[in-house]
């Protein structure tokens, strides 16, 4: 069998990078969270937060550290298997993943090693700043990154000079159309990500009884963000979806199983669609309300997917599916949040063990919801890579090999594999230790007064 | 705009970046790579400590440099990663491991050792990889109308072997002077008993490296040897560095011998740059040939000038925040 190099590094591509935004999909929402409690903890003082910050601290710490490897590999991604795409786009993806650099990377790297061992050698102020600096890294880290990929998918502000691409105008690039409702998509996420795994954390030591003040605190604090986040996703993932109906209508078709263009379309809870003969079996929908939520009028005309040439079709099944992964999941999540609501009223949300348990396992979902997220966009997007101007065949690197390009998938693979149950079995281990170990600043001075020349040796995670 | 050429200040800020990044990261990924000739677990715990906080912010000068190519010169991002793919595979395997084991090794128990395996290992095929970059520059690629046309393994040669070991004792030098500079006692002792035996192998390997380059490309000897010129004073400042270790050491000075061979580092690294300027993608691209739009250059160069000394800043403070000797026990979280 001949080995497609470009088949190989999309594969790649699609691996490494879905591996890595897993970590910032998490770190995101949590770096937040902790710099809130760190507040919480500075203005009130109750020691309780200082545990939450401590235990959740620990959780981060792991996950930011895999995401920065991973992120790492991301940065020489492009030239690796990409090198003709960034020879083409390097007058303006260059600059914005420099940026990125220059004002997030750094940001977060140095004030992290703060955060992390720095408690008891700064002041609390400055303690207190650098968690906020860390949370303010990761969100200009999704503005500018998210910013690059917008522009793939929906480019503007250049024009094309020898094949190459001249930034005309780095506002319009930059600010591109879909940007603002992909950031916002994807921060949103990123919150609900890090709200649903506190939540889960918070309900798997409330069924254990184990610091029950300090985890009710802490579930209560993500009950409220689900609140507010599990209908809001909804809400900016459909003007999301319109946004991506005026620009890139076949992506939409293809989500919503769409072959051809017509009016008072249905909207499909069910298909099975077919790429070779252009068609779906087993239709289950709605009528009309595909037009509706699209055109917002009933007998609105909306573009099918053999608007495009099928070489010019993205793989429709996987769109389809991965879409209503998607919002199948974020229509669970908003049913946690109505159920959180309820069960406030009656102050019964940290005592009811059905929840409890429900939230532990509805926990990771998100993530799948994310990476079905991308999945969505980037398939969707095929087969170009700059949308309606470049395509995979033309970006990939002349001198990469079908051999060469497997010799690294492997490896990448077996290297996240190690990498990522190495990370799973660690954070397990922190969730077990739990936070009880955390000796807030009160209880030392209690504990160890007495015994001044022995302290000093705090009992580490591990012996 | 005609007066200020926008390529040649972003080549000083690519190498600045570069040499950052070697100096920085130089010293952590050394410390690893001296990580299994530790006397006990505790003095391991005491050389991750000392690095914990900072090699974060170390690396990211790397992905500064990779993403400031792209921006600036993406000839040579879109060359070099072709050329380099195994070896930047290698690499980036290397990092991946040595950076999860800062975080999994403090809390695991019996798998301890096999994280200590992957620190050691990972940094020392990252800084072989990075040795390996720097020779197959001096080699030179093999290109056709701007792309990379070579295989696989143009890059893996004797001689870019030799500038991979190179690097891994160079690292280890830098991470054995910032230990010397970070401990104390028993450990600070053992650190300095290092440096000497580092600093000879760094030397032999400088010392065949120079007798090789000019036999590797014309245009190199031609630099060096057709005239005796200024040139020469950048390796007679290298060979001061190194006197300098070898006298801080005997007397048992605590920050001069990191200064030093950061010092021989940068030196050495001047002589490299003058020998291939103004070269980017030898034998063929100058700096020039491999620029990107004056625009974006400028769009960049706006950002560095505002917000790189911000950074500086920064992380001279962190730095400063977790200044003083490492102590066992202390640490971390
Ligand atoms: C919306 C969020 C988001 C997305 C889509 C991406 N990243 Fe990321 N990235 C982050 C958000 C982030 C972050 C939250 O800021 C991280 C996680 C851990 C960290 O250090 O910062 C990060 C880390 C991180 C690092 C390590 C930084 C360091 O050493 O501190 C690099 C080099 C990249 N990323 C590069 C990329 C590239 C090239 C991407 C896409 C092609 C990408 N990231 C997608
Ligand atoms: C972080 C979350 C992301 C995920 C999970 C993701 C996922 C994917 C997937 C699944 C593909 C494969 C599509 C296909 O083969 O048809 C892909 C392609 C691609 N994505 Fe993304 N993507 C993400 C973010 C980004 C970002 C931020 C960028 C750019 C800055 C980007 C650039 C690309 C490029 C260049 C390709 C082309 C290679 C290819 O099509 O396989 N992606 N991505
Ligand atoms: C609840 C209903 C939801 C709707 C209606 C919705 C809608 C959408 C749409 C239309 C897209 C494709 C954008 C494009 O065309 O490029 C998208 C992408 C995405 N979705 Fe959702 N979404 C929902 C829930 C969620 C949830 C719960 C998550 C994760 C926790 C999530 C994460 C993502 C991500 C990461 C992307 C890719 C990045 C982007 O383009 O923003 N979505 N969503």
């Amino acid at each position: 069998m001949e080995l497609d190099p470009v088949l190989l590094s999309r594969i790649q591509f699609a691996f490494v990078i879905s591996f890595h935004a897993i970590f910032p999909g998490f770190t995101i929402g949590l770096a937040s969270f902790i710099a809130f409690n760190e507040t919480l903890l500075f203005k009130t003082d109750n020691p309780l937060y200082e545990k939450i910050s401590k235990f959740w601290t620990k959780v981060f710490a792991v996950v930011f550290a895999m995401g920065v490897v991973s992120g790492i590999v991301m940065s020489f991604q492009f030239g690796t298997n990409w090198s003709n795409f960034s020879q083409a786009t390097a007058n303006l993806l260059g600059p914005l993943l420099s940026y990125e650099v220059i004002t997030a990377f750094f940001l977060e790297a140095a004030f992290l090693g703060v955060l992390l061992f720095g408690r008891h050698k700064v002041p609390p102020t400055v303690f207190l700043f650098s968690a906020w600096m860390v949370a303010l890294g990761t969100f200009l880290s999704s503005f500018w990154i998210l910013a690059a990929n917008s522009w793939m998918h929906t480019p503007s502000g250049f024009e094309i000079r020898d094949g190459i691409f001249h930034v005309t105008s780095w506002i319009e690039a930059i600010f591109n159309p879909s940007f603002p409702w992909r950031l916002s998509h994807m921060l949103v996420a990123s919150f609900l990500i890090g709200a649903f795994v506190v939540a889960a954390g918070s309900a798997w030591f409330l069924l254990r009884s184990r610091e029950v003040d300090a985890n009710r605190k802490a579930l209560s604090m993500s009950l409220w963000m689900i609140l507010v986040l599990a209908p809001g996703q909804l809400v900016v993932g459909d003007f999301h979806g319109l946004n991506t109906f005026e620009h890139q209508p076949v992506k939409i078709a293809a989500m919503e199983g769409h072959w051809h263009t017509g009016s008072g379309v249905p909207l499909f809870l069910f298909a099975w669609p077919d790429q070779q003969n252009q068609t779906n079996h087993l239709e289950v929908g709605i009528p009309k309300l595909a037009s509706l939520i699209l055109t917002h009028e009933w007998d609105g005309e909306v573009p099918g997917i053999t608007e495009a040439v099928p070489e010019e079709q993205p793989p429709v099944f996987i769109v389809f599916w991965a879409f209503r992964v998607m919002v199948g999941i974020g229509l669970i999540l908003i049913g946690f949040a109505i159920a959180g609501l309820v069960l406030r009223k009656n102050g019964r949300y940290w005592q009811s063990p059905l929840f409890l348990k429900a939230l532990t396992w509805v926990g990771w979902t998100p993530f799948v919801a994310l990476l079905s997220g991308w999945i969505v966009t980037e398939v969707g997007r095929a087969p170009w890579l700059v949308h309606g101007i470049m395509n995979h065949h033309q970006g990939v690197t002349p001198a990469l090999t079908g051999g060469m390009a497997l010799f690294s998938l492997i490896g990448y693979i077996t290297a996240y594999a190690l990498v990522f149950w190495a990370g799973i079995y660690y954070l397990l281990r922190v969730m077990d230790a739990g936070m009880e170990d955390e000796h807030t600043a009160e209880e030392r001075h209690e504990v160890e007064r007495p015994k001044r020349p022995l302290s000093g040796s705090h009992v580490p995670l591990s012996d | 705009m005609e007066a200020l050429d926008l390529s040649i200040v972003w080549a000083v800020i690519i190498a600045f970046s570069i040499m950052m990044y070697v100096l920085m990261d130089g010293f952590d990924l050394g410390v690893g790579i001296l990580f299994p000739f530790a006397p006990d677990e505790e003095v391991r715990d005491l050389m991750m400590n000392s690095v914990a906080p900072i090699w974060d912010g170390n690396e990211t000068w790397l992905i500064l440099t990779g993403t400031g190519l792209l921006a600036a010169f993406p000839l040579v991002y879109s060359i070099f990663l072709p050329a380099l793919y195994v070896g930047v595979f290698l690499m980036l395997i290397g990092l991946i491991f040595r950076g999860v084991a800062f975080e999994f090794r403090f809390k695991a128990n019996q798998s301890r050792f096999l994280w200590n395996i992957a620190f050691t290992a990972g940094s020392f095929l990252a800084a072989f990889a990075q040795g390996a970059v720097v020779g197959t520059y001096i080699q030179g690629f093999d290109t056709q109308d701007r792309v990379f046309v070579g295989g696989a393994f143009d890059w893996l040669t004797p001689f870019t072997v030799l500038t991979g070991l190179g690097l891994v004792a160079g690292y280890a030098l830098l991470g054995a002077t910032w230990l010397v500079m970070k401990t104390e006692g028993e450990v600070q002792e053992w650190a300095y008993r290092k440096v000497i035996p580092l600093l000879l192998c760094v030397l032999a390997v400088f010392v065949i490296i120079s007798l090789w380059t000019p036999f590797v490309d014309e245009t190199v000897r031609e630099r060096w040897f057709d005239h005796i010129r200024l040139i020469w004073l950048l390796p007679a400042f290298a060979m001061l560095c190194a006197a300098q270790i070898v006298i801080s050491v005997k007397r048992r000075h605590d920050a001069l011998p990191f200064i030093a061979t950061m010092g021989m580092f940068i030196f050495t690294f001047f002589g490299l740059l003058v020998s291939r300027w103004p070269y980017m993608v030898p034998p063929e691209y100058t700096l020039w040939d491999a620029a990107s739009a004056p625009e974006s250059q400028l769009f960049l160069l706006i950002g560095m000038i505002l917000v790189i000394p911000v950074v500086l800043i920064y992380t001279a403070w962190t730095y400063w925040v977790f200044r003083g000797k490492v102590r066992l026990g202390e640490g971390y979280h």
